[in-house]
Parts: C-alpha cells; structure tokens; sequence
C-alpha cells in the first residue's frame, strides 16, 4: 500500500530488476489508459482487446529495455504503438500472401468496409485515415502533447502538426461527403 | 490545443469502451505471470519441465537470478566468468540455441556449461574480489535477458509450446497458426523476389517462414530462419538437354551458417546447404589472366570423380584480376545498419562494431564513410565523413545503440539518398546494409523493393547485405536483396569471419570487375551421356538468357575466383543413369575429342553491351590441389545436403581429400573445413 504514491519510474525500475509487486501495481495504474489508447490505435473493441494482450503479455520482457530517462507512460505508448504496428503488418503479411498481390488492397478495402458499417461515425472515420495519421491522432486525443507524439513516434514535432492539420482535413472531408451522400 | 480537436477528444472518450474486467484480470494475470516466468520465479506449470536432466541450468538461473537483486551483486568473481562466457560470441553460441535433443546429441550444451563452470573461479562467495561499479551495472542489465534464453534452454523442447498454449492463450494462436498458414505461401514472394530464379525451376523445396519481427514472437519461437533454396540439380541425359546455363554466385552466407550450426552442435538444415557458396566460401588460386586479357580467366580442368569411378568432374574455375590496390577508385560507403533492439547480442551489433573498426583500418583518406541506422527514431547518424577523420567515425560507431523497435521510415531510401550524395566521377558507391533480419527497411512490398534495388544498381550504387546472428535470420531476403543489388550476401558470425569479409576481401567485395557474368556449357553427346551440376540450384537461368543483356546476374568482385563443378557421366560408362530410348535413334556421331564448350558472357563494370569468352573443354589436364579441394567441399556440401550421388563416399574419404589438398591456406579457411567436416561426421553419426 505504501507504494500507492510511488512514481511510475521507480515502479519501473523495480519492475525492471525483477520486483514482481512493482510490475503488477505498474500494470494495473496504466491498464485502462492503454486499453482506451488501444481501442483508438484499432478502432474496434475485439482488436483493442487483442492488442491490449500481445502487449501485456509482451511487457514483462520490453521492460527490461525501459530505460529511465524515458516517462513510463511516454514508453508505454511506444511499446503500443510498436505493437499496433507489428499487427498490421502481421496480417497485411498473412493478406497478402493468402491472396496474392493485386487482391491484397481490395480485400482490405472490403474488410474495412464490413466492419465500417458496424461502427460510428468517428471511429469509422479514423479507421480510415491511413495508419500514420490514426497513429498521431490517437496519440493527441489522448492528452499526449506534439512533442510526446514526436518522441513516442519517432518523427519531428513539426511532422505531427503536419499529421493533425492533415487528419483534421481528411476527417472533415469525410464528413462532408458523408452529408451530400 | 483547438477547438475542433477537443470536440473530436470529447467524441472520442464517449466512443472509448471501458475495458471488459474479465479481460482485464486476465490480461493483468498474463502478463503478471510472464513476468514471473522470465524472471525465473514462477512455480512451472509441469514440474518436470525444469527438473531432472536440465537442472544445472534452473541452479545457474537460480544463482544469476539471485545475485541479480541488488544487494547480492556485491561481487563474485564466478558471476564475472558467467559474464564472460555470455558475453563473448563463443559464449553466446553456447547458448543460443537449445538442442533439441539434449540426451541424445553429440555436443550436450549442459555439459559444456558444467565443464567451463568448473573452470571458472569456486568464489562465490569470497567477498575480497570486489568487482567495479560499472561492471556490476552492466551485468545487471545482462543477466536479466539472459535468464530468458536460460530459461529457454532449460525446458525440454515441447514445453515452451505447450506452456504457450497455456499461459499465452490467443497470443499464442497468433504466432504458431498464422505462421503455419503462411508456411507454404511466401513461397511466391521469394519467388518475385528472386530473379535468379528461372520460371521453370521447381519451387517446392523453397522454405520460407515469414520474417517476425516481433520481439515477442522471437521470444517464444526464437527458431524463424528462412533459407533460399531448390531441390538439388537433377542428372540430365545430354542427347535431351545438352545445355547447362547459370549465373555465377559469389556469396558465402551458406558456409558460415552451416559452420555456425555445426559449432554449436546441430547438423545444418538441409535448405540452408548451397553447395556453390560452400565451393566459393574459399579463395582459390586459379591462373590469372594475363594484361591485355579479359578481367577475368577460365580454367578447365577434367579429373575422376571421388565418389564415382564411373564418372568424372568438370571443374572450371574463373580467376578475377586483381588491380593493383593503388589503382583502385574512391570508396564511398553508407552503412545501413539495424538497431532495433533483438540487435543487442554479442555476436550482432557489438560484433559488427568491432567489424567495422578494423575494416577502418583499410580505408584510404580519400574515401568516405556514412552511416544510417534504422531502427527507433534515428536516421543518419554520420554524414558522410572522410576515412581519415578516424576519431569522428569511431564516434559514431560507437554511439550506435539497440533499442526500439524497428520503425525503418524509408532507412533504405535515406541511404541510396545519401550514397548518391556522395558519388563523383570515378568512384565506386556501396550500400552495406547489416541486419539480424529485420528487412522492415521502410519498402514493404517485396516487389517494390526489388524494384527499388534493381533500380538503385542500374544508376550504380552496389548493395551487400551482411548478416548477423542467428534465430531470425532471413536468408532467403539477405539472398533476393544481394542478387537484386549486384552485391554478396555474407553471414558474419565471427571476427574472424569479420576479417575475411571487411578486410581480406575488401577489395574484391567492393570493386566488381566483370558484371553479370554467366555461364553456358554446352555438352558433346557424342562424348558425355549425362551431367550433373553441382550447385547452383539458385542461380538457373534459362538457356535463351544468356544471350540477353537485359537478364541480370551475379557480379565478380576484384581478385575473386568463382568455382563451378560438374559431374559428367561419359559415353559407355557403366554409371550411365538413363536407359536409352527404344523409338528415337541414339546415333550419336561426331568428334569425341572435347567434352564440352563452355561459353562465358560478362560486362565490364559500368558497360550494358555483354562480351563473350569461349574455351573448349577436354581432358589432359591435370587436376591440382585448388581443383581437388573445390571438389572435396562439393562432396562435403551434398554429404550435408543427403545428396543420393555420393554411394558409399562418406565423411572419412571427405576428410581425408580435404586434408591431402589444404594447400598453404594461409589464413587456415581450408584447416577450419576440415574441422566442420569432423563435426559434422561426429553429430551425423558416420
């Protein structure tokens, strides 16, 4: 109970050493932020639980890479943008190599569509946005400044600005042909 | 932040599903639980898993995991020597791959552990030693990881997959079943990818697991190489198919991962066995060709077989020219090097460091070096730099760190960007990408980027791709990426390995002389009734490419030579294979005095229009030592591959011819063959 107030960086750090309690307290104290975080990286409920897992399961040896200097949370939004990544290109790979070259974007085209339709209107507009876009986006709405985008995503903060003004445009865009149709 | 965003931020949280609480508390769990198994505490779930046979190695995790916590670090000079044996690449070799049959195998990892265990200091708790400060920093950060791959080590083979089932649940599906899927499908990519490969050649032995790049996936299946290769050449009957036409091939990737198979105790796989880069793993010291000459000499030699009295060997050899080294252009290198965090090994990046530091060494002022990595955030790290500013680039070379994922935005892009930036009239530029494997290098689709490497090699930058480590090493990729770039796959396990790639062989790795040089034998029916190619399987071309210019092929570098062997089966012999046909005449009349024509086709560096060198092949040479060791290695290399060819011929006579033809061997490449042939006798059981 004492550790109620302990920063994450020192969770971290414990964890990091082999201090199992430290690990499971960490866990717990970012589980529901990461699953939203999740949910807005994927778009859909059943993806973010899937992804929220590889992750959790996956933590325990990323951890031995934390390194201090790093927020906790500014590292864990790493680690989960790695890990939306390395899915997308595990099943575009498994796309792709089911279905041949040509046939890889229209099925994924489709794919999105059906699921589109289930879903509202803004987390199907963000599904949309191309993987990039959302990545940034996600990473904003969840109160990450640009300079926390730029670092978690490894790019220049003007790059994020571009990449919000961009998504803010493409949102609005689909907005717009949303109503004429 | 502004007003439309936080409208969105406010849509957003109210489309955010609370996270379901059973998921929860078994993701919690999960993870809680993996924790435990990587730090060694967890109770097994099969008791038997770490008991019994292995339980040296739960004692050594024990005692690591125990003087891993902070205070117990104090010093222990038996955990320096564990340091020590994990740090090194021989130590990291001991230990990276778990033999899957502990109890039966020649090499039992176990024992050696005991063995140099044994021989390390009995201090463990002797507190005078007392160890550094930065050391015991740097074992903290050590141990940990290395407790997994003891971890690993210490389950019997089926465990780890059983407890994945268990405890990693969907996670698990994820990397066993899609992988399963894909097992037969990349079969296309590595055939896009590859343009060595003929339509026709047959693509079912192709073996090609997708590359994973996922840390976790490495973790749980550390064993995802990929090896390129074709079912091995079949004998042909020269009165049906009278020629023979392939692309030379000078990578040497194959032999260095079969030695490091072999020196860890395991028979290589038979898919990772390309006799042709075993043959040319080694130099030769073929005649060279004279001024005036070609850039490069072939020589034919005709010597009966070791393993069939019934048939004989063509041998040609192709000797490049060696400029003389003050002649040579300007350097400009740009090294393309993964840093993503599975590059974090001994025997990866700290090895390649050492690498590049004595390749520096052989670098003349004048050239120039960059580096750009391509994992985590980076992207150039040394703008291109004169090799004489050593100081600069040791700084550089130095700060290169494994961490991160691997996130690759357009690193092979930024390289060509870059080595175009540097290149001037009369200079030869070189991409040098080095990798674990991860080929995430910002082009994702593998047509794209054969396209792109195809095209970077026509406006004459040349890409090599350096391998290191194993477990995930994509060798089908380091292979399609080489030949596409007009470059040499090389597997670098060893310094020493290092040495012969970046500095014995700078030169001729680095400066080609002949491009795209093919080879056409045309056989004499009247003289040979059957051949054999020995090798080569990758590199088919079709009979009509040899004389198309627009068909690319293999490369030879300054001074190198590149070895070619054929089994011949001459007419009347009583090895002939293939009974002749009743319906069509096998009159075969005609001069039996040449067994063959061998055409070459090449291109002088920077030249689109081909030249051709024809040499007639006939016997009455004599075989020397060169001819006779290519040929022992031939053997070795089908010994490894379960070649039906070889009769009795086993590994006593393979020894016996290796050794009877080390010649001087020099650097001892020849000594060391003799060796693997002795390992792998031991571990096939013959």
């Amino acid at each position: 109970m004492m550790r109620m107030t302990t920063p994450d960086e020192d969770l971290a750090t414990a964890a990091a050493s082999g201090d199992g309690a430290a690990f499971a307290l960490l866990l717990d104290r970012h589980y529901d932020r990461l699953f939203a975080f999740c949910f807005r990286l994927t778009g859909v409920r059943a993806e973010a639980e899937d992804l929220t897992q590889d992750i959790c399961a996956s933590l325990p040896a990323k951890l031995q890479s934390y390194q201090r200097r790093a927020k906790v949370t500014t590292w864990l939004y790493r680690v989960a943008v790695n890990a939306a990544h390395d899915r997308r290109r595990r099943r575009a790979t498994y796309v792709k190599a089911s279905t041949g070259w040509g046939d890889w974007e229209v099925s994924r085209t489709e794919t999105a569509q059906e699921e589109a339709a289930k879903m509202d209107w803004l987390t199907t507009a963000m599904q949309r946005l191309n993987d990039d876009l959302r990545d940034t986006l996600a990473l904003v709405l969840d109160d990450m400044t640009h300079a926390q985008a730029a670092e978690i995503l490894g790019v220049s903060e003007g790059t994020i600005s571009w990449r919000i003004s961009e998504a803010k445009k493409r949102l609005k865009d689909f907005k717009e042909k949303e109503d004429v149709a | 932040m502004s007003d439309d965003l936080d409208d969105l931020k406010a849509a957003m949280t109210i489309a955010t599903p609370a996270p379901d609480a059973a998921r929860r508390a078994e993701n919690l769990a999960l993870a809680r639980q993996n924790f435990d198994t990587l730090q060694g505490s967890a109770k097994p779930l099969r008791p038997t898993s770490v008991i019994g046979q292995n339980a040296l190695w739960t004692g050594v995790k024990t005692m690591l995991n125990t003087l891993t916590s902070k205070g117990a670090l104090g010093a222990t000079t038996a955990l320096v020597a564990c340091g020590f044996l994990f740090l090194t690449p021989t130590g990291q070799d001991l230990l990276r791959k778990p033999v899957p049959t502990v109890g039966t195998s020649e090499v039992d990892p176990s024992k050696e552990l005991q063995r140099t265990l044994a021989q390390a200091p009995e201090s463990f708790t002797t507190p005078e030693l007392q160890v550094e400060e930065p050391e015991v920093i740097f074992s903290d950060e050590i141990i940990a990881p290395l407790s997994t791959q003891i971890e690993q080590l210490a389950a019997p083979k089926e465990a780890p997959r059983a407890q994945s089932e268990v405890i990693f649940g969907r996670t698990a599906t994820l990397g066993y079943d899609n992988e399963a899927t894909l097992q037969a499908a990349p079969q296309r990519q590595v055939a896009e990818l590859s343009n060595a490969m003929p339509s026709g050649a047959s693509l079912d032995s192709i073996v090609a697991a997708p590359p994973i790049a996922d840390d976790f996936a490495n973790m749980q299946n550390s064993d995802t190489e990929a090896y390129a290769n074709a079912a091995a050449n079949p004998v042909k009957v020269v009165s049906e198919e009278p020629v023979s036409t392939f692309s030379i091939d000078v990578d040497t990737a194959s032999y260095s991962l079969i030695r490091s198979s072999l020196q860890n105790g395991q028979l290589p796989p038979p898919d990772a066995v390309r006799v042709e880069e075993m043959i040319n793993y080694f130099p030769y010291d073929y005649a060279g060709p004279e001024a005036g000459e070609a850039p490069f000499r072939p020589t034919v030699t005709v010597m009966g077989t070791p393993w069939n009295a019934g048939t004989k060997l063509v041998h040609i050899g192709l000797q490049g020219r060696m400029p003389a080294v003050a002649d040579r252009p300007a350097l400009n290198l740009v090294f393309l090097i993964d840093t993503s965090g599975s590059m974090a090994d001994a025997n990866k990046l700290p090895l390649l460091k050492q690498s590049f530091r004595l390749m520096l060494d052989n670098l003349r002022p004048e050239d120039q070096v960059a580096i750009v990595e391509y994992a985590g955030s980076a992207g150039q790290v040394l703008a291109p730099t004169a090799a004489s500013d050593r100081t600069t680039i040791l700084q550089a070379i130095q700060g290169l760190g494994a961490g991160g994922s691997t996130n690759g935005q357009g690193g092979l892009e930024q390289a060509y960007a870059v080595a175009a930036s540097m290149a001037e009239e009369d200079e030869v530029s070189r991409v040098i990408l080095a990798t674990d494997g991860d080929f995430n290098v910002g082009i994702d689709s593998p047509d794209a980027l054969k396209a792109f490497i195809s095209d970077k090699r026509d406006s004459g930058t040349y890409l090599s791709v350096l391998g290191f480590g194993r477990g995930n090493l994509d060798d089908a990729t380091m292979q399609a990426l080489a030949q596409n770039g007009n470059g040499i796959a090389s597997f670098i396990d060893t310094l020493s390995e290092a040495q012969k790639v970046l500095v014995d062989q700078l030169t001729g790795a680095l400066f080609p002389i002949a491009g795209d040089v093919k080879v056409q034998v045309e056989f004499n029916p009247a003289a040979v009734a059957e051949y054999r190619l020995i090798g080569y399987e990758t590199r088919a071309l079709r009979r009509e490419d040899f004389n198309n210019d627009a068909v690319d092929a293999g490369d030879l570098g300054a001074g190198h030579s590149v070895t070619a062997i054929y089994e011949v089966t001459p007419v009347g012999s009583d090895a002939v294979l293939n009974d002749p046909l009743r319906y069509q005449a096998a009159e075969v009349s005609g001069n039996a005095a040449e067994l063959g024509f061998l055409k070459l086709r090449y291109k002088e560096p920077g030249e689109g229009v081909s030249k051709l060198l024809e040499v007639p092949i006939s016997e009455g040479s004599v075989a020397n030592a060169e001819a006779q060791f290519a040929a022992a290695i031939a053997g070795f290399g089908q010994l490894l591959r379960g070649s039906d060819y070889l009769g009795d011929w086993g590994y006593d006579q393979v020894i016996d011819m290796a050794t009877a033809n080390r010649g001087e061997d020099a650097f001892g490449y020849r000594s060391e063959a003799v060796q693997l042939m002795r390992l792998a006798q031991s571990l096939s059981g013959h």
